[in-house]
């Protein structure tokens, strides 16, 4: 790789990492300005104009707090489960294309950081992985409760990854590659060729399946203030606590981002040739993608304030009893099109 | 006779539960877009509806005599016994003998119930709309004759949240509790 390549890398990956802690902040302030008006308040609007700055007097007000590690905890883990949870968040959104392609310096560069070819499969992983945060979290803290909250976590992400997981396995049936620019260019043309049209069961399962992997109502069983006090994060204060909270965010905006990219035709606007316009046409896809992926982080935040939590046992049912076989059999049938397609 | 209760039997599109959950996106998505009833309070003041029983205020007459006789009916009338009058002999000419040398309410122990306007034979004394007279001591909270007169000079055109500007109110605020 030459030194220009190299730049162009480091920038992308500081322009994606800002941007997603941009965006961290931004639903921050707009879970708390959105549910606000769903409870028919107006919401914090003091901070700056509108309320803008409040993330930031939030991450002070974090930053000022007290650092309290228990005396029973066990210290290192305790410190290390927020960045083991934290750090994934972030980096899945490396193989996400947020943009077509665009021409500068005589060269093509790919608004992707990483344009991996098990992009997907990059992706489940990364996001398996940051159940150990959650885990490790809670069993350090020595607290029953942050314990309840890990393990609850930890069962509700390994059931609904399976069925995240298959929903995935049909798109890729149809694109032919887990490469995520693939799955893009095979939705491209009309607002039909959009994988929602295709596989409506397998978006549906996917969306649902979201909600459980980041953790969000109405599957916030780990953290179940009612019954739990905080869950996994019961222990933690300061700024380890925000470590929490921006991972829970910066996963919303990666899960907004897979869900787009995966059945919505990423940055594709449909019916236009993003290629043909040049520079207008990248920045068009770049807007598309952050105005699809608004939309489903609005969706979150909507839903959180709309449905009340599933009682542990129905989260169990409806994952292995309800979501598992749907999947399965849209596998099937998926399959079972493509091949009498093939044949014919 | 007992009647019997068919238990509920949900069809098959209530199982799917897809519909109900659209709908109740629906009605928080009507909220969201709802306008908001939240008052403002430092920028925006609630105002009050005719009747409200708020600060007191002691009346006056056009030419600018007391209206109280220091008959201490207010006084007696009083629940929570706030009230202290010392009657002296009238300064003025005409008519009335008596007027209050001292006229101190505690703002503390009143109640709020009106009473005392009720029971006033001569219309003095009076509860205005004014809500916002906190303070930070108990003896800031003592009103006595003047502030209660002054209480009447800023209610007595107008309600006193409609037209005031802000600083007007607040200045209000702090000669009220001398």
């Amino acid at each position: 790789m030459d030194f220009l390549g190299f730049i162009i890398i480091c920038v992308k990956v500081l322009l994606v990492f800002a941007a997603t802690m941009l965006g961290v902040l931004g639903m921050v302030y707009a879970e708390r300005r959105v549910s606000a008006f769903i409870q028919d308040r107006v919401g914090p609007n003091r901070v700056g104009p509108k309320g803008l700055l409040q993330p930031i007097a939030d991450g002070i007000k974090f930053l000022m707090k007290e650092d309290i590690i228990p005396d029973r905890a066990d210290k290192p883990i305790f410190i290390l489960a927020p960045a083991i949870l934290l750090i994934p968040a972030l980096m899945t959104f490396a193989v996400i294309p947020f943009g077509s392609s665009i021409t500068l310096f005589g060269r093509e560069i790919a608004l992707q950081v990483a344009d991996v070819n098990v992009g997907i499969l990059y992706i489940l992983a990364l996001t398996s992985i940051s159940v150990y945060g959650i885990v490790l979290a809670g069993w350090s803290s020595n607290n029953k409760y942050s314990l309840l909250g890990g393990l609850r976590s930890s069962a509700q992400l390994i059931s609904y990854e399976l069925a995240m997981g298959l929903a995935v396995v049909s798109i890729i049936l149809l694109s032919g590659s887990l490469k995520l620019n693939d799955i893009i260019s095979n939705q491209q043309g009309s607002f039909l060729s959009w994988n929602i049209f295709k596989q409506p069961l397998a978006f549906l399962i996917f969306l649902v399946a979201v909600y459980a992997e980041t953790n969000r109502l109405p599957f916030d069983l780990s953290e179940a203030e009612q019954e739990l006090v905080g869950g996994y994060h019961t222990e933690y204060s300061s700024m380890k606590f925000a470590m929490f909270f921006m991972a829970e965010y910066a996963n919303m905006i990666t899960a907004a981002a897979l869900t787009v990219t995966l059945f919505f035709g990423g940055w594709d606007v449909p019916l236009l040739d993003e290629g043909s316009l040049g520079i207008m046409g990248t920045i068009i896809s770049v807007l598309s993608f952050i105005l699809k992926m608004a939309f489903f982080l609005f969706l979150f935040i909507w839903v959180r304030w709309t449905f009340p939590r599933f009682r542990y046992d129905q989260l169990m049912r409806l994952g292995w009893k309800v979501m598992l076989p749907l999947a399965l059999v849209n596998i099937f049938l998926t399959a079972g099109y493509l091949t009498l397609q093939a044949s014919n | 006779m007992g009647t019997i209760v068919k238990s509920y039997e949900p069809t098959f599109v209530d199982k799917l539960y897809l519909p109900a959950m659209v709908r109740g996106l629906i009605v928080t998505l009507r909220h969201f877009l709802r306008r908001k009833v939240t008052i403002q309070y430092p920028d925006q003041k609630h105002i009050p509806p005719e009747g409200y029983r708020g600060l007191h205020r002691l009346n006056k007459y056009p030419e600018g005599r007391i209206k109280c006789v220091a008959c201490e009916m207010c006084s007696a009338a009083c629940p929570a016994d706030c009230i202290y009058i010392i009657p002296g002999p009238s300064p003025w000419d005409e008519g009335k003998e008596r007027y209050p040398v001292r006229f101190d309410i505690d703002l503390l122990r009143c109640i709020f119930c009106g009473f005392c306007e009720m029971a006033c034979p001569e219309d003095a004394i009076e509860l205005t709309e004014i809500y916002d007279f906190s303070n930070y001591t108990r003896d800031d909270l003592l009103i006595d004759k003047e502030g209660l007169l002054e209480v009447y000079d800023l209610t007595k055109d107008q309600n006193f949240y409609t037209k005031k500007s802000q600083s007007q109110a607040s200045s209000a605020n702090t000669s009220i509790s001398t």
